[in-house]
């Protein structure tokens, strides 16, 4: 499961005139790894992110996503990657099916396809009873898990999680990452962002991001032994105590 | 194009869903009708008049018939002390007194000066004026009627013939404005706000990172709008025809056609807040405030854009409802055809074209 690159950055960097928002950042990232993105707030995870997504056009640096390049191949970068963002991502106003079938639809998965996964995906999620109700009418991690399966509907090689457990309790946050293990079970890379630590220790590899540059990148073991600490929330308050951008 | 559809289905639901904003699309035009085709029209109906009659000869009373006879007065008192007169304008609704000198016809078949005193309420100045020209009118058309009888030369009378609409109906006015209003309303404001809305959700964002084209979202967004105002245009003439007996005197295929246009244009309208704003409030903010009120004030069915300063004047035309209106009163009540609204029609597209293109501009420019 090491040997196959799916995310490769060398040299990447933002630029919104003279401030870096992401400077000269390089990690490779293998097929089926759950990797952590870490960092304070505005250390410029989600300006990474998005550049990674397709969302943002790079400054300098090479990158490539499912071996496609990054400022030539975005359209094929969006048919293989998925994408979760910190805000809920689903609309509210429709149903669980409505929309399953709407984000089917527009990556162009064909109707029989829709069909057959979005009634094993509701059975999967024990949403049964629920699937004729309106999003808004569920409670938040329901909704976040459906957002979730929801980004892998069309198998994506890749997954980006943008803070996907902010504001959610810890039995819902856990049930959560088991849906995290069993995607990267099936292959899909799993590209996620957090603030808890705990969740840092969920994933193979972290990075730690401090002012635009990564401080630190390693399995959360081998992590804690370099800097001598219990906890991956000790690790992350020594790298990042040397920020000098304020959290915004 | 199945990737299309499903997004336009998409965007009914939210449509269909949002009971509330549904009844605003279809209980607008309805309402905006009837409110500007009834009561806020400029005809008067049934003023309270009182007449002050001195004379008591024949002369004044068929003066009298005359204009109880006319629906826009209605006579509901006669005075008979001068001092009445103040007294009534205080304690009742009247609006206007109509006082005739002793002797009226005596003096007037001597020859000499007559005089009608015609004391109005100016607290409305408007009312005032059109009430007084009315009373006005008919005393003249009286007096011309009898001196044509008797046959005297020198007498010149102007003969007024309104023309395109001799009623002088309200609606006719109010038709193509409301029209104007409804159709901007709609189109601009509801797609803005429901684009940013997708912005505010953080869904816009999902989308993008999706295959599907980025145009392809905001041009799908527009599409059940287009479909609602179509609808609603189709309501409104069929109101104004049946309920307010404003005809349609051009061919209606061109009306839709140029509205469609116009459609468009709004709708591009509210492509570009949508692009240059991220909240709900501040795009309906910029709607309203500032698209529709100068929609309202500078389109011409409101405050006759002849009598305002040149600067206002120059401003009216980068408004696209302007030419609109002027489009729709000339096919809907002249019954003009295409050759003499060319002009308006090119102008309208040109803007469309500028609109849509800086929207799109803006919003690509939004992606990065």
């Amino acid at each position: 499961m090491r040997n196959e690159i799916v995310i490769k950055t060398q040299n990447l960097s933002k630029h919104f005139g003279s401030f870096a928002a992401v400077d000269q950042i390089s990690f490779e990232v293998y097929k089926g790894e759950i990797f952590g993105f870490l960092g304070a707030n505005g250390a410029g995870k989600t300006t990474a992110m998005r550049m990674l997504c397709g969302l943002s056009l790079p400054t300098s640096g090479q990158a490539s996503i499912a071996g496609f390049d990054i400022y030539r191949q975005t359209e094929s970068i969006k048919k293989h990657i998925g994408y979760m963002s910190q805000k809920f991502s689903l609309y509210e106003d429709l149903t669980v099916i409505e929309n399953i079938r709407f984000f089917g639809g527009i990556y162009g998965l064909a109707p029989e396809v829709i069909k057959s996964k979005t009634e094993s995906l509701v059975e999967r999620l024990g949403m049964s009873q629920v699937k004729m109700q309106l999003v808004k009418s569920l409670p938040l991690g329901w909704k976040q898990k459906l957002a979730f399966s929801v980004a892998i509907l069309h198998q994506p090689q890749i997954v980006f999680l943008d803070e996907p457990t902010g504001g959610v309790d810890p039995i819902t946050r856990r049930q959560f990452w088991d849906l995290i293990y069993q995607a990267a079970d099936e292959g899909i890379t799993v590209f996620v962002t957090t603030h808890y630590m705990d969740e840092a220790e969920y994933c193979h590899r972290v990075s730690m991001m401090v002012d635009g540059q990564i401080k630190a990148l390693d399995t959360p073991a081998q992590l804690k032994k370099i800097y001598n600490e219990d906890s991956m929330d000790e690790v992350f308050y020594r790298l990042a105590r040397g920020a000098k951008r304020q959290a915004d | 194009m199945k990737q299309f559809l499903s997004f336009v289905k998409k965007e009914f639901y939210h449509v269909f869903r949002d009971k509330k904003t549904l009844l605003l699309l279809f209980g607008l035009p309805i309402v905006q009708i009837v409110l500007f085709g009834f009561a806020l029209t400029n005809e008067i109906k049934n003023a309270e008049i009182a007449i002050f009659d001195l004379a008591h000869d024949p002369m004044s009373h068929q003066i009298t018939e005359r204009i109880k006879a006319n629906s826009t007065f209605l006579v509901r008192q006669y005075l008979t002390h001068p001092g009445d007169i103040e007294q009534i304008f205080k304690s009742s609704n009247t609006k206007l007194v109509v006082v005739f000198p002793s002797e009226l016809q005596t003096n007037w078949a001597r020859g000499t000066q007559t005089q009608i005193q015609v004391i109005a309420d100016a607290s409305d100045p408007n009312t005032a004026q059109t009430l007084s020209s009315y009373i006005n009118l008919i005393v003249m058309q009286y007096q011309s009627e009898l001196t044509r009888r008797t046959n005297i030369p020198y007498q010149i009378v102007p003969e007024v013939r309104m023309i395109y609409n001799p009623e002088l109906k309200g609606a006719t006015n109010f038709v193509p404005g409301v029209m104007s209003l409804v159709l901007l309303l709609i189109c601009m404001m509801m797609t803005s706000v429901s684009i940013v809305k997708e912005k505010e959700s953080g869904t816009m964002e999902v989308l993008l990172v999706s295959p599907f084209n980025p145009f392809l979202v905001i041009i799908s967004k527009t599409v059940p709008y287009l479909l609602i105002s179509i609808l609603n245009l189709i309501v409104i003439l069929l109101l104004s025809v049946y309920l307010l007996g404003v005809d349609i005197n051009g061919n209606v295929f061109l009306l839709m056609a140029e509205s469609t246009l116009f459609i468009i244009t709004a709708l591009s309208m509210g492509l570009l807040i949508s692009s240059v704003t991220e909240s709900q409030q501040t795009a309906m903010l910029i709607s309203l405030l500032g698209m529709l009120v100068p929609a309202i004030l500078l389109t011409g069915f409101m405050f006759p854009i002849e009598n305002m300063p040149i600067a206002l004047q120059w401003i009216s035309n980068i408004i696209p409802s302007k030419w609109y209106y002027i489009i729709v009163k000339s096919v809907m009540i002249k019954g003009l055809g295409f050759a003499s609204i060319w002009k308006e029609t090119l102008i309208l597209m040109g803007m469309t074209l500028f609109l849509l293109a800086l929207s799109l501009k803006k919003f690509k420019t939004h992606l990065e």
